[in-house]
This record gives structure tokens, C-alpha cells and sequence, in this order.
């Protein structure tokens, strides 16, 4: 920074005149800290204090039932634990979250490469695809319902293309309507994965390709050496916030499945309103009170290793 | 192809089996559904029983799209969505603007803590509970005011992550022209700083009116039916309608209340791709 100053030369006097500098007093009044406070209210009130809450009313019996709030300890926990709710839905979340970071960034890249050269067909296909991330998620959880029930229209073409009447309930198995589910969620955010990918890609300098080129390396080699690992940043913003995004997962879950069958796709946040909605608001605040953990548990040390990555190459 | 060739024309294969795969992956990915989408909100109740692929033997899309305005309140609905929006996206991009300038000029150990505070909501997740019960203790809870708030503690984070890493690419010698000439710290920033970071604030908006135009989530929990937003009002009718198995209305009501966004993204795609492009693969 101060290098910076220096080089600069015709303000050195200025610099030396005016009093900026390193003084302190300067850099208060300049940038008075004043002007957090707006930003820190809002920061302060709507996030930090019901954050706060989440710790203390995770441990009390607040429901709709009655009107007094009193202390029970770790008993919201104890019950959640006992009946298998608590690791259900975190199993289930991590699972969803997993599957969906994979999906997407497969799908995303596969597009990204699918749609690279700058044609005015990809132009076209590229913009197509990022239509589904404006629509409301919630929207598209109803799409897809609408396809995946058993005499829904992807049965439907199954059934010409097979000759056969196919009537798989895609959305009604205990197994693997968790993975359909995810691909409807990867569905959704593909185009912004393939968007960022996009991006990664064009930042690699022609040089280095063509130099790959004349040495004979093939497309496959030349991705798999010089451009996967180009384009690090962009995989690590891509698996960071398609972790994030499905941690957080609501709408699409709620529009297809509600959390069915048998509780197999019931997210923290899916739990989070259904027992919010039944008035049992300190079983919901407990499961608020896991997924904020969870998230804060994993989320760093993943974007710390993504970025690790990123600083070998 | 031969086995005869060139090395070079290995490329002339893809150069067919490209075109074609983009179309074809648009026509399976997303033509499926969005014909799905169409032809069933063109269709009477009966054929839309059972949403397929085949067209509506006699379209009536105008007429259910009529039928849902008036029925899903689109209209309430959607000046409900702006309501929120406008004034959670202006709040956040001013007040994150205004912090994000002090925390990028200032140094020092209590401002690097702050900064840490303040973007931490970018990974951590709201409290949704305890927001609605401290709502409830402030009057706010089922309030526009409310749901504005709720959005912008929400978002700030991001928009002081984007701009704070923005300022500080903006060198400090434009401001001390200004302030040479007499300038008081906030015209600073309103005249020389809030002009130069249209870039980074044009894809804040973009992305935060993504979230806040299609969350239905925390909408269900502050809001809960006493103001109607287009989600909300989606999932209204949906959950009615699913029982009934009203699928034209259903995706009556998803067209229309997708336009407003597909418009503003289909004319300033280019500045849209670009601004969300930008920020991510440094």
C-alpha cells in the first residue's frame, strides 16, 4: 500500500501536505467508523441476535401449546437423538448435499465443454440453459412432480420409447428418489455452473493450449493436465456454493416430495417447517440450531482444502 | 470417417456432432419440460388430469391464465413481491456500500473482526425460528417491514463481501483529490466511491433479486399468508390445487409469475451472464 503511494510520484507532495499519511486520527475522520453502524443495526438485529436465540431457545420447551417459555436443558436434543430424527435428517442432508454439489458440477462442466466454442447455436443453448436458475425453484419442484409421477409424462415417453407401459413411481422409492430429487436440484443451477466453468475456461491463455497442441496431447490430455486444473477457482466457487445452496435446500424438496417417502428426503429445513408449522417451535429451533452447526462445521474446512487446491498449481 | 486422414480433420467430426448435441441436449433437458409446462397450461381440467406430453386438444390458455390472475391474486402478489424487494435490495446496496468502503480504507485488528462477523453470513444460515419470535416481539412479525428486514440482514453479507473486495481495487489517491478540495466523508462517498462501484453493485442486485423474487422459504416462516407474494401465492395454489390435481392452473400460474424475470433476463442477458461471470472464477 504504501509502495503503492510512493510510486506515485506527483502526489507524494500532496500526500506529504495534506494530513493522510499514517496517522491515525486522519483515517478516522477520512473514514469515519460511523458509518458501519447502519449496516451493523440491520447485521446486528435480523441475523446475529436470532442467531443468538437459536442457542438459548434450542433449550427450552417453547411451543404454541402454551404461553409460558421454561428451561428443559438438553431434553429437545435427547429427543430428536432418540428417535432417530436428528441423524435422519442430517444423513439425509448430507447425502442430498453431496449428490447435489456432484451432479451439478458434472452436468456443469459437461455443458460448459459441450457449449465452449463461441457458435451462435451455443450462444443460444447456453442462455436456454440458464433460464431454469431464474425460475423459482419452487416452481420447478412442481415441474418436475408433474413429470416423474408414475403416469406423468417421463413414464409416458418410456413407455413409447420402450413399447412397454413403464410406471416407475420415480418420486415414491425409499432409495432413490433422494438421488431424482438432487438431479431435479442439479437440474436447476446447472446453467450457473456451466456459466462459471464458462468463465474458467476462457481465462486459460491460447498459448499454453497450442502448446499442448504441438506436442501432440491429446483432448482428452489436455483437459485432464491443463485445463481441469486451470480451472480450480471456478470448481471450488461451483462445490462451495452447491454445498451451501443444498444444505440450505427447501422449495424443490417441498414441491416434489415433501420430505417422503417415509421421511427419506426430509431435510433439516424440511423438518425445520413442518414442526414449526405443528407449533412445536423448540423441536424446530434444536434442528435450526443442528443445521447451523453442520454448516459451519463443514463449510470452512471445505472451502479451506478447495482453496488449498488451488494454491498447488 | 476414414482412417486415412489427416491429423487435422480428427476436429471435422465435432464439428457435426457439436451443433447437434447442443440441440439435442436442449431439446431432452429443457424441452421436455418447458413443452410439459406450456401444453398443460393450455389444456381443460379433464386433459390435464394427468399431465403428458400431448398437446391440448383445444388450447384455453388465455382463459386459465385469466382464471389463475383473479384466483392466485396474482396482482396483490406481485406488488407484495415488489414491496419486499425494492426496498431490501436499495437498503443492502447502500448500507452495505457505505460499510464496505470503511471496512476496505481502515486497518487494523477490530475492523478485520468485523469484517469477518460481517460476511460470515455468507456460509452460515439464518436463524429462521427465532426470527419470526423476535418479529413477533418487535410488532414486525407478518409485516412488509419485517420480511425487509429479515432480507437484508440476510444479504448484506454478500453484498459487503463483493463491494469491500471491490473498493479496494479503487486507488485511495481518488478520494483524497476530493477530499483536497473540501469534501466531507460521506460526499466522498456518495460523489467519487457509490459512482465507481456500479459494476459490483449490478451484479449484487442481479443476484439478490434472484433470491429474494423466488424465496419462498423464509417468506412461509415471516410472512406466513398475511401478505401475498408470487411464491407464496404459488404454493398456495399448488397445495389447493395438487388435491384437485389442477394442473393447468398450476402452470398457469408458474408462466406467468416466471415472465417479469425471464423478460428482464432475456434483455440484458449479455450484462447478466458477464456481472455473475466476473466476481466467481478469481
Amino acid at each position: 500500500m504504501s509502495t503503492n503511494r510512493a510510486l506515485a510520484s506527483p502526489k507524494i507532495l500532496r500526500g506529504a501536505l495534506s494530513p493522510r499519511g499514517s496517522s491515525r486520527s486522519s483515517a478516522r475522520s477520512d473514514h469515519p467508523a460511523l458509518f458501519l453502524i447502519p449496516a451493523l443495526v440491520v447485521l446486528v438485529v435480523f441475523f446475529f441476535v436470532p442467531t443468538i436465540f437459536n442457542f438459548v431457545y434450542a433449550f427450552t420447551d417453547w411451543s404454541s401449546f402454551k404461553s409460558d417459555i421454561g428451561f428443559v436443558g438438553f431434553e429437545n436434543f435427547a429427543d430428536l437423538f432418540q428417535s432417530g430424527t436428528l441423524l435422519n435428517a442430517l444423513k439425509v442432508t448430507l447425502v442430498y448435499a453431496v449428490l447435489v454439489a456432484v451432479f451439478q458440477n458434472v452436468f456443469g462442466l459437461l455443458l460448459a465443454l459441450l457449449l465452449e466454442r463461441d457458435t451462435r447455436i451455443n450462444r443460444f443453448a447456453r442462455v436456454m440453459f440458464f433460464i431454469p436458475v431464474v425460475m423459482s425453484a419452487l416452481a420447478v419442484g412442481y415441474i418436475f412432480q408433474a413429470l416423474l409421477k408414475p403416469d406423468g409424462a417421463l413414464n409416458g415417453i418410456l413407455s413409447t420409447l420402450t413399447g412397454t407401459t413403464v410406471s416407475t413411481a420415480w418420486l415414491g422409492d425409499t432409495t432413490w428418489t433422494i438421488v431424482v430429487v438432487a438431479l431435479v436440484h442439479s437440474w436447476k443451477w446447472m446453467g450457473l455452473s456451466m456459466l462459471i466453468y464458462l468463465a474458467g475456461l476462457k481465462t486459460i491463455s491460447d498459448d499454453v493450449l497450442e502448446a499442448a497442441r504441438l506436442d501432440g496431447a491429446s483432448w482428452l490430455t489436455t483437459f485432464r493436465s491443463i485445463r481441469f486444473p486451470l480451472i480450480a477457482p471456478a470448481l471450488t466457487f461451483n462445490v462451495a456454493t452447491a454445498l451451501l445452496g443444498s444444505m440450505n435446500g427447501f422449495d424443490i424438496v417441498q414441491a416434489t416430495t415433501e420430505g417422503g417417502p417415509g421421511g427419506t428426503t426430509e431435510l433439516l429445513n424440511i423438518f425445520i417447517f413442518r414442526t414449526f408449522g405443528q407449533g412445536l417451535f423448540a423441536q424446530a429451533t434444536t434442528m435450526s440450531l443442528v443445521l447451523f452447526v453442520m454448516v459451519a462445521v463443514l463449510a470452512f474446512p471445505v472451502i479451506r482444502i478447495l482453496r488449498k487446491r488451488e494454491d498447488v498449481l | 470417417m476414414s482412417a486415412a486422414t489427416t491429423p487435422r480433420s480428427n476436429f471435422r467430426p465435432r464439428r457435426f456432432i457439436q451443433p447437434i448435441g447442443a440441440l439435442a441436449s436442449v431439446a431432452i433437458l429443457l424441452g421436455v419440460p418447458f413443452w410439459l409446462v406450456i401444453s398443460t397450461a393450455g389444456k381443460n381440467q379433464a386433459e390435464a388430469l394427468d399431465p403428458s406430453l400431448s398437446a391440448p386438444s383445444q388450447w384455453q390458455l388465455w382463459e386459465n391464465f385469466a382464471n389463475v390472475f383473479t384466483d392466485g391474486r396474482m396482482l396483490p402478489a406481485f406488488f407484495g413481491s415488489l414491496l419486499v424487494m425494492v426496498p431490501a435490495v436499495f437498503g443492502v446496496l447502500v448500507l452495505g456500500s457505505l460499510a464496505s468502503w470503511i471496512l476496505a480504507r481502515r486497518s487494523g485488528r477490530g475492523f478485520a473482526i468485523l469484517y469477518a462477523l460481517a460476511i460470515s453470513g455468507i456460509v452460515l444460515p439464518p436463524a429462521v425460528v427465532t426470527v419470526v419470535l423476535l418479529l413477533r416481539q418487535l410488532g414486525l412479525a407478518g409485516t412488509a417491514v419485517g420480511m425487509i428486514g429479515v432480507y437484508m440482514g440476510m444479504y448484506l453479507s454478500t453484498v459487503i463481501f463483493f463491494v469491500t473486495g471491490f473498493v479496494r481495487t479503487i486507488p485511495s489517491e481518488l478520494e483524497e483529490a476530493a477530499r483536497v478540495d473540501g469534501a466531507r466523508p460521506f460526499t466522498v462517498f456518495w460523489r467519487i466511491i457509490l459512482p465507481l462501484l456500479t459494476p459490483v453493485l449490478a451484479t449484487a442486485t442481479i443476484l439478490i433479486c434472484l433470491y429474494i423474487w423466488n424465496d419462498v422459504f423464509y417468506a412461509l416462516f415471516v410472512l406466513g399468508g398475511r401478505l401475498d407474494t408470487l411464491p407464496l401465492n404459488l404454493y398456495q395454489v399448488a397445495s389447493a390445487g395438487l388435491y384437485l390435481q389442477n394442473w393447468h392452473l398450476i402452470f398457469s400460474y408458474i408462466i406467468l409469475m416466471s415472465l417479469p424475470l425471464l423478460l428482464v433476463f432475456v434483455f440484458a442477458q449479455r450484462k447478466i451472464i458477464s456481472g455473475i461471470t466476473s466476481g466467481a472464477v478469481k
